[in-house]
């Protein structure tokens, strides 16, 4: 309906485009996120049945496409497919009105490509058609990006693909989004839309993105964001299809589809971008979109999909004050806390003097009494006995939490996991029936590709929940009468050791907010490797200041200004004293160096008299004795130009200092020979400044004199 | 069967994803789905009346849970439960009354049928309607016999006995949901001109050189301006914009319209109210006891206006009017919308960050729909059926809807 709406806009008569329009608005929902993110939940539940704010992640996702007016979704299941389809079967989807939903179900797939390679091959779609996962969540409306899609198909018919882009301002800090997902960088045409660059992984560390010169040069304008958002919405062209087909290496849509397309300038294969403003989009990707996601249904930004509004199949719930949504039979304590944010599922009870603040709780749970919830999911059937503590945790139908048992920040729960009496599970860890498996599988992307030994406990699982409870009974006395288990006494489950990311990943994408520790480390690694940069920087020296002719411009480890100051002032005296320029001259020269430096008339001194000391130490010399004759003459010979800058016995102190400073670091032939010298420049150490030269040595020599070369 | 109920389903699923906006769209909707189901509707030949009200409950009460914060929808289903029940009183009346005259001209039924019976139980109903007035004795006692006579035909009547009958309750039958459909189509008519019937009134109470002001956006209020603008009475109108910027649109309109218009914003109402003649606005709901559910913003309006003494005039078709008090568990709610009409999401993603922090939200955006503007603010009501006063509103509202129907919900849920 909105297909034609949108495409019919102002395009006459012609044949084709009418027989398009006839087409009826197609959706490929990928019911597989080809991950593993959600390990070990995933195990044992398909990822997209998992609930969301009490609603299975794929209701949200086509109760979207049914109001957004796709008339035909293809739902492609591979990883548990029969649990997909049999929820499918139980929940309405299938018996819609206006919607027809069909499942694709296939064993080998081990990506999208391979997913829609397969989907190619039914030649099922025939049009253009929307491209989401399953765990989308968005209440935008298609038909705006529609219509610029399909405009664009008929002026260009290279145009494929539109991606939808929402804004969306990633962490300065942590450089991941909202989301949890990566930095995103991309270049967008800023007229056209059209997607130049698309870059997820970036190096933060070093923070730089490397552009092709190629785009810059073909563009006449690129704008650059990192702020964008995306969305995993896509609308495709049939030619998406078979250009999977065609390169059977695409595996992942974005890293290889988009990235392929971007980068191949053969087919000239255009990828445009949608930005969408006041709707909302976004995708459960790993741990922490699922908190965030979470937040924002119970914040209603994705209505009209919320817990009170019954988009499909949930339950009767009543949004009451700060924000918490409580179903209608929910067996609650006159001393129970409900905090904000928090949704209350039907049949589930909570003891006194429990409180409950920012989370989820699914149905029929039993909360004892004196228990804290803190940013927690809760799903169906949990049992949480008295006095346990939980904080941003996820934990999983059919839990047993025995009283006293705390759970710490970002742990997750898996399926009828039973926490033992007091036991403290530490953070991040994920706790799961089955075993770990094996790191054994080359592709490490797979949800779906389990060791068997795994499959066939999630089968057992899946259809003999009863067999299972006498089996885990039987297990659990077992466990008990040997020593207490991996999680407490009494507890059946097994601690997954933290994936091969590390534990330096495993905050980034949990439940929980990151720690503080971890955010002031990040910043200071991230202040340290701005300081080593901007120190990078400054090291290149300004050689446009210097003159052209000064003879040590080139490779001077040029500290600041004063000491580069004194070198120009040594090459222009060198250049006088070969050259013979006028001592007027001079002056004019060392002053006009003096301005352009910003010093004063003390450190024009002080470095002319260096100069000097340097022309009469580099003049060949013998002897002390020798030196000191060569001191003298150069000393007279330009007495006048250094009387020029010693007005006042403030300057006469610098120049001796500097010679002090001289013999102590130059030249230790001048310190034998430092009242000698003193006397040939002429000063009488009369008493005044032979006081305060003191007084000034005495700071010198407590390292708190100040005034000094810098 | 299956049509209808096909039909029932997509309106509760366009109900609850919430695509149906407006209370008189929503209530056209629900009185025509009514009127087929009311068609379809096969009924026995006993106790037909407590049969079709007993289903047209039980849709009423799907299409209530649908979308509970849509009172309008409830407000028909009880209208039309209060059709039936009227037409089946007329009907009995009717009955015992015009039992010889049946007799005599029994061929001539079918052409009675159509346009005679109809007549008379309109006229009944309006009757009844007019006198504001309880069903009477008389009626009642006819009625006693006749619901006890039905079931006990049904029960010991042979096949020979029913035989004879059959042909006159047939017609009972037909006439029964002909009657009440009839009445149903009357009720569609009267939503659907709800709004002229409401904008004749405008010239009693817009006067030359008046200043309005309103709020938000209403059809009803729009038709009453442009009623008194065509009846050349020069006056100007104030509109604001609530957080979803209606009032901008009705401005757009009004002003097309060639109606001198003044744009402030809703903050700035107070310091305005002091030279406004008259504050005029639409609303979602009037309850029984003379509140108002009304866009939201309506109550500082009220309260401003009470302030300067200004009249606050609030239009309502009939359809607005819900026999519930604002107590009531079932009208304890208001529709939040998305927060994206007042924030723009993407600039203050990082504020909604949860990744730092506690994890806990920091900003929250509140974004309700409707407000409770209390009786004693309100100055007058104008219906379709004239200006009431907010403490007659309970009477309007017993003549429209049955006591027994105020809790639209099947004895079986009980």
């Amino acid at each position: 309906m909105v297909a034609k709406k949108g495409s019919r806009g102002g395009m006459g008569g012609e044949d084709a485009e009418e027989e398009l329009t006839r087409v009826p608005l197609q959706a490929i929902l990928l019911a597989d996120s080809f991950a593993t993110l959600f390990r070990p939940i995933t195990l044992e539940r398909p990822k997209v049945l998992l609930p969301l704010v009490n609603a299975p992640m794929i209701d949200y996702t086509l109760a979207w496409l049914e109001s957004a007016g796709v008339e035909e979704i293809f739902v492609f299941c591979c990883a548990h497919s029969k649990q997909v389809i049999d929820y499918l079967e139980s929940s309405k989807w299938f018996d819609q009105p206006n919607l027809s939903v069909t499942t694709i179900e296939s064993y080998n797939s081990t990506s999208a490509g391979d997913a829609l390679r397969l989907i190619y091959e039914k030649h099922v779609i025939r049009g253009d058609f929307i491209l989401v996962t399953g765990d989308t969540v968005s209440n935008m409306s298609l038909a705006q990006a529609l219509k610029e899609h399909k405009e664009r198909r008929r002026k260009d018919k290279d145009a494929v693909m539109t991606m939808v882009i929402k804004q969306s301002k990633p962490s300065p800090v942590t450089h991941q989004s909202r989301l949890g997902t990566e930095e995103l960088f991309m270049a967008i045409d800023p007229d056209t839309k059209q997607l130049l660059y698309y870059e997820d992984k970036v190096d933060t560390s070093k923070g730089i993105v490397s552009l092709d010169k190629a785009l810059l040069i073909d563009n006449s304008s690129i704008s650059l964001h990192n702020d964008k958002q995306d969305c995993y919405i896509d609308i495709c062209s049939p030619e998406v299809l078979s250009l999977f087909t065609d390169n059977f290496d695409y595996q992942h849509l974005r890293r290889h589809f988009v990235k392929g397309l971007l980068v191949d300038d053969i087919m000239g294969y255009k990828i445009f971008t949608h930005e969408i403003h006041s709707s909302y989009a976004a995708r459960v990707d790993n741990y922490r979109s699922y908190d965030t996601i979470s937040k924002d249904i119970i914040q209603r930004w994705t209505y009209p999909l919320v817990p009170d509004v019954q988009f499909f199949g949930n339950y009767v719930t009543k949004l009451e004050r700060q924000g918490a949504y409580r179903a209608s039979d929910v067996g609650l304590s006159r001393s129970a806390k409900i905090g904000p944010f928090t949704v209350i599922g039907s049949g589930t009870t909570i003891g006194n003097y429990t409180k409950v603040s920012n989370s989820v709780v699914g149905e029929g749970c039993i909360i004892g009494s004196n228990v804290s919830i803190d940013g927690c999911y809760i799903w169906d059937k949990v049992t949480i006995e008295d006095g346990c503590k939980l904080k941003h945790a996820i934990v999983c139908d059919g839990v047993i939490i025995k009283s006293g048992a705390v759970l710490e920040a970002g742990v997750v729960l898996s399926f009828k996991v039973i926490i033992g009496r007091g036991f403290v599970v530490p953070a991040y860890s994920k706790v799961s029936l089955l075993q770990q498996p094996v790191k054994q599988d080359s592709d490490e992307e797979l949800e779906y590709a389990d060791n068997s030994s795994g499959n066939m406990e999630i089968a057992s699982i899946s259809n003999t929940p009863e067999k299972l409870e006498e089996e885990m009974r039987t297990e659990l006395s077992d466990s008990q009468i040997q020593a207490a288990s991996e999680v407490g006494n009494g507890g059946v489950g097994f601690i997954w050791s933290v994936s091969d990311g590390g534990h330096e990943e495993e905050w980034r994408h949990s439940v929980a907010p990151i720690p503080e520790d971890c955010l002031v480390e990040i910043l200071k690694n991230a202040t340290d490797e701005l300081e080593i940069s901007n120190e990078d920087g400054n090291i290149l020296p300004p050689s446009g200041e210097l003159e052209p002719d000064s003879v040590n411009d080139s490779d001077e480890d040029v500290r600041d200004d004063s000491v580069h100051f004194e070198k120009e002032v040594e090459a222009t005296f060198l250049r006088a004293v070969h050259e013979n320029v006028k001592e007027d001259h001079v002056i004019l020269e060392v002053n006009s160096l003096r301005l352009s430096y910003n010093l004063t008339s003390t450190d024009c001194a002080g470095a002319l008299f260096y100069a000097m000391m340097k022309l009469a130490l580099d003049t060949p010399h013998g002897s002390p004795g020798e030196l000191v004759k060569n001191v003298a003459s150069v000393i007279t010979k330009w007495k006048k130009l250094l009387k020029y800058y010693l007005s006042s016995i403030d300057e006469e102190i610098e120049v001796i200092l500097k010679f002090e400073e001289m013999c102590l670091e130059l030249t230790k032939e001048y310190s034998t020979l430092f009242v000698q010298v003193t006397w040939f420049i002429g000063f009488d150490f009369a008493s005044s400044i032979r006081q305060r030269y003191f007084t000034r040595r005495c700071y010198t020599e407590l390292g708190i004199r100040k005034g000094r070369g810098r | 069967m299956p049509d209808v109920h096909s039909l029932v389903n997509e309106f509760v699923i366009k109900l609850k994803k919430r695509k149906i906006e407006g209370s008189k769209a929503t209530a056209k909707l629900t009185v025509e789905l009514l009127r087929s189901f009311i068609s379809q509707q096969r009924l026995p030949h006993s106790n037909q009346a407590a049969a079709l009200i007993d289903a047209v409950k039980a849709v009423g009460e799907k299409l209530i849970a649908a979308n509970p914060v849509e009172l309008a929808v409830g407000n028909v289903v009880r209208r039309v439960l209060h059709i039936i029940r009227e037409e089946d009183l007329s009907l009995a009346t009717a009955a015992v009354g015009g039992l010889s005259l049946a007799a005599e001209s029994d061929d001539e039924d079918d052409i009675d049928r159509d346009d005679h019976p109809v007549l008379s139980a309109t006229a009944v109903a309006a009757a009844a309607r007019n006198a504001l007035r309880p069903p009477s004795l008389q009626t009642l006692l006819e009625d006693i016999p006749h619901s006890a006579a039905a079931p006990h035909t049904s029960s010991s009547g042979g096949d020979s006995e029913g035989k004879s009958k059959s042909a006159d309750k047939n017609s009972v039958t037909r006439k029964l949901k002909h009657n009440v459909i009839e009445a149903v189509n009357e009720l569609i008519q009267e939503i659907s001109t709800c709004h002229e019937q409401i904008a004749e009134q405008a010239v009693e109470h817009i006067h030359q050189n008046e200043v309005i002001l309103t709020l938000g956006s209403s059809r009803t209020v729009m038709e009453f301006l442009c009623a008194a603008k065509e009846k050349k009475r020069s006056f100007r109108v104030f509109v604001e914009g609530a957080p979803r910027y209606q009032g901008h649109a009705l401005a757009k309109e009004l002003a097309a319209r060639g109606l001198q218009t003044t744009v402030i914003t809703d903050s700035s109402v107070f310091a305005m109210i002091s030279r406004v003649n008259m504050v005029i606005v639409g609303a979602h709901a009037v309850m029984a006891n003379g509140g108002v559910i009304a866009p939201v913003g309506l109550n500082m309006v009220a309260l401003a206006a009470q302030r300067h003494a200004v009249p606050f005039v609030v239009l309502a078709g009939v359809h607005k009017l819900c026999p519930l008090y604002p107590h009531n568990p079932e009208v304890l709610l208001n529709e939040l919308k998305s927060p994206s009409e007042l924030l723009d999401f993407g600039e203050f993603s990082d504020c909604l960050d949860f990744g730092s922090g506690t994890g806990s939200p920091l900003l929250h955006v509140v974004n309700p729909v409707f407000d409770y503007v209390p009786p004693n603010l309100v100055s007058l009501f104008i219906t379709d059926t004239g200006g009431h006063n907010p403490s007659y509103m309970y009477r309007l509202i017993a003549d429209y809807y049955s006591a027994d129907d105020l809790v639209v919900r099947r004895k079986s849920a009980s």
